[in-house]
């Protein structure tokens, strides 16, 4: 476009880019100025600063054990997800197995199928097992919703990997397993790391299969933030936010640097 | 699946690798759906008395058609609004690029609760969208904007437009500039060699996107849970009654089977006529 309607496409489109970029970070900015705020309510811009609602999650039982269930949590199904999501990108990428592309497809189904379907389908399941209310149930199903971001994370960083280095390594001698922990686990690593993190983020904001499965007494925080919301608001959820939002964006910046070492790209 | 462990010495020992996560899928993710959606054959009887009730409740086609509705709604806007960023990202300098995937992306890695969390603060009454609406004179009085359809709508645009950036920007990336100067050096008009050149090349990414957006609001739960008033109760809200309320797995699955059927059936065209493997890419 030249001229009148290149100039006009121009304005239209730098005005939606600001406005569109306020919509997507404003809420964010608001939570964390919320979460300093003195006043008990949430009341925007805040009467005056404090740090009492951290005070407040930190020292409330309710807040504390939910950290500490979300963190029993998280730790265990993203080292599994981890795991199995390695080796099945391995083998889906390196195996030359027939139908490789429809079992990829099938271990992306978890974040396809919608949250509502496999939390009830689980929590009915479970009922018979006696798995709800315990960390092996939460720790199950939050492989399984975590299992495709690894999944994809490694595959991609497979597809972006030269495999003529792994076939230089056996043609010089290697045994299968000591040119894979030599030469591709290392290349591999940033990728699989990534993935950890995507991984160990999507855990710890997982509600609704949470929401079915815990309990009040094992209960992560997610499940406690979707309770406060819904009752008396104050601004300590703001301040749990927070964290959650500092969690986000440490995990991405160290995804980036990881993917600036290697070139992979992510699960989007 | 046990006859992965037989098939896999066949094929070589790499496909054992899958074994592992495949028993994780079935065990935990293909059995349990599965069980749930047999529900809807067989509670509280066999035969498809679910699917009957679900025709005959007003109740419960109010919320079918609240679903449709407000996918419908949601997903063209999310397309007018993303298809300026994503121009923006795929055309603009690599430092503009860098910043728009970012603030697009930070929202993105955010928990979904967080940030609808931080809609309702947004937009409550006493919030700051009403202040500064009034500040502008906009408005004398603050106006309702949660708990209801706007909210609904305000929520779900935060989540969902990375779902149409992403895609659009692939297929916008991949078009070469040189069609647009031939349209425009053969003596098309800007505005007619868009729409004839452009847009045509971007569709793929825009119909991706589209569908991804109309997909994932159809299963929402949280944004119209937090959001919304009654009038704009989702599908998946009836679900968790159903179950947490009434114990009524049979209707639970019947609501269920719907709506992975629809969100199937949309996926099924989405590969037909774009192919996933190039929508992802």
């Amino acid at each position: 476009m030249t001229g009148d309607g290149m100039d006009l496409w121009r304005r239209l489109r730098g005005t939606i880019c600001i406005l569109v970029a306020l919509y997507l970070i404003a809420p964010l900015v608001i939570v964390v100025i919320i979460s300093f705020s003195a006043a008990s309510f949430l009341q925007f811009p805040p009467p005056g600063l404090s740090l009492r609602w951290y005070v407040n999650l930190f020292g409330d039982p309710a807040w504390t054990s939910s950290l500490i269930v979300s963190v029993q949590v998280l730790i265990p199904s993203a080292t599994l997800a981890t795991l199995l999501g390695t080796a099945a990108a391995y083998a889906l990428v390196r195996g030359r197995i027939p139908g490789a592309s429809m079992i990829g497809a099938a271990l992306m189904l978890p974040i396809i199928v919608p949250g509502i379907i496999t939390a009830a389908a689980l929590f009915g399941v479970y009922r018979g097992l006696g798995l709800n209310g315990t960390l092996t149930g939460l720790i199950i199903g939050h492989v399984v919703i975590t299992l495709p971001y690894v999944v994809a994370t490694v595959s991609s960083g497979l597809r972006t990997m030269d495999p003529r280095l792994e076939d230089a390594a056996s043609t010089l001698g290697a045994r299968p397993g000591a040119a894979f922990r030599r030469v591709t686990l290392p290349l591999l690593l940033p990728a699989i790391l990534s993935g950890l993190l995507f991984a160990a983020v999507a855990s710890f904001d997982e509600l609704i299969v949470s929401l079915f499965v815990s309990t009040a007494r094992v209960r992560p925080v997610a499940v406690q933030m979707w309770s406060n919301v819904r009752g008396d608001v104050d601004p300590t959820i703001a301040a749990i936010a927070s964290l959650c939002f500092a969690f986000a964006f440490v995990v991405l910046l160290a995804e980036g640097f990881l993917r600036r070492r290697t070139g992979i790209e992510g699960p989007r | 699946m046990p006859d992965a462990g037989v098939k896999a010495p066949l094929i070589g020992g790499r496909a054992l690798l899958l074994v592992p996560a495949m028993l994780v899928l079935l065990l935990a993710f293909v059995g349990p759906v599965g069980w749930l959606l047999a529900r809807a054959f067989t509670q509280p009887q066999r035969g498809l008395q679910n699917f009957e009730a679900l025709w005959q409740r007003q109740g419960y086609l109010q919320v079918l058609w609240n679903t449709i509705e407000i996918s419908a709604l949601v997903t063209p806007i999310c397309v007018l609004l993303g298809f300026p960023i994503a121009h923006a990202m795929a055309t603009g300098s690599p430092r503009l690029r860098r910043w728009l995937v970012f603030i697009v992306l930070l929202p993105f890695w955010t928990s979904l609760l967080v940030r609808t969390f931080a809609t309702v603060i947004l937009l409550q009454r006493n919030g700051p969208v009403n202040a500064v609406l009034i500040a502008l004179g906009l408005t004398a009085e603050p106006l309702s904007l949660i708990y209801n359809l706007t909210g609904v709508m305000a929520g779900a645009l935060q989540v969902l437009l990375p779902f149409v950036i992403f895609p659009l920007h692939a297929a916008m990336a991949r078009i070469d500039p040189a069609f647009m100067q031939a349209a425009l050096t053969l003596g098309a008009r800007p505005v007619r060699a868009f729409i004839r050149v452009y847009l045509p090349l971007t569709l793929p990414g825009l119909i991706t996107g589209a569908t991804l957006v109309f997909i994932s609001t159809l299963g929402y739960f949280v944004t119209p849970a937090m959001l919304g008033g009654p009038h704009q109760t989702m599908i998946a809200q009836l679900i968790q009654d159903q179950i947490a309320q009434f114990g009524n797995w049979g209707m639970a699955g019947a609501l269920s089977l719907l709506l992975l059927a629809v969100s199937g059936v949309l996926f099924l065209l989405l590969h037909l006529t774009i192919g996933l493997k190039a929508a992802a890419r």
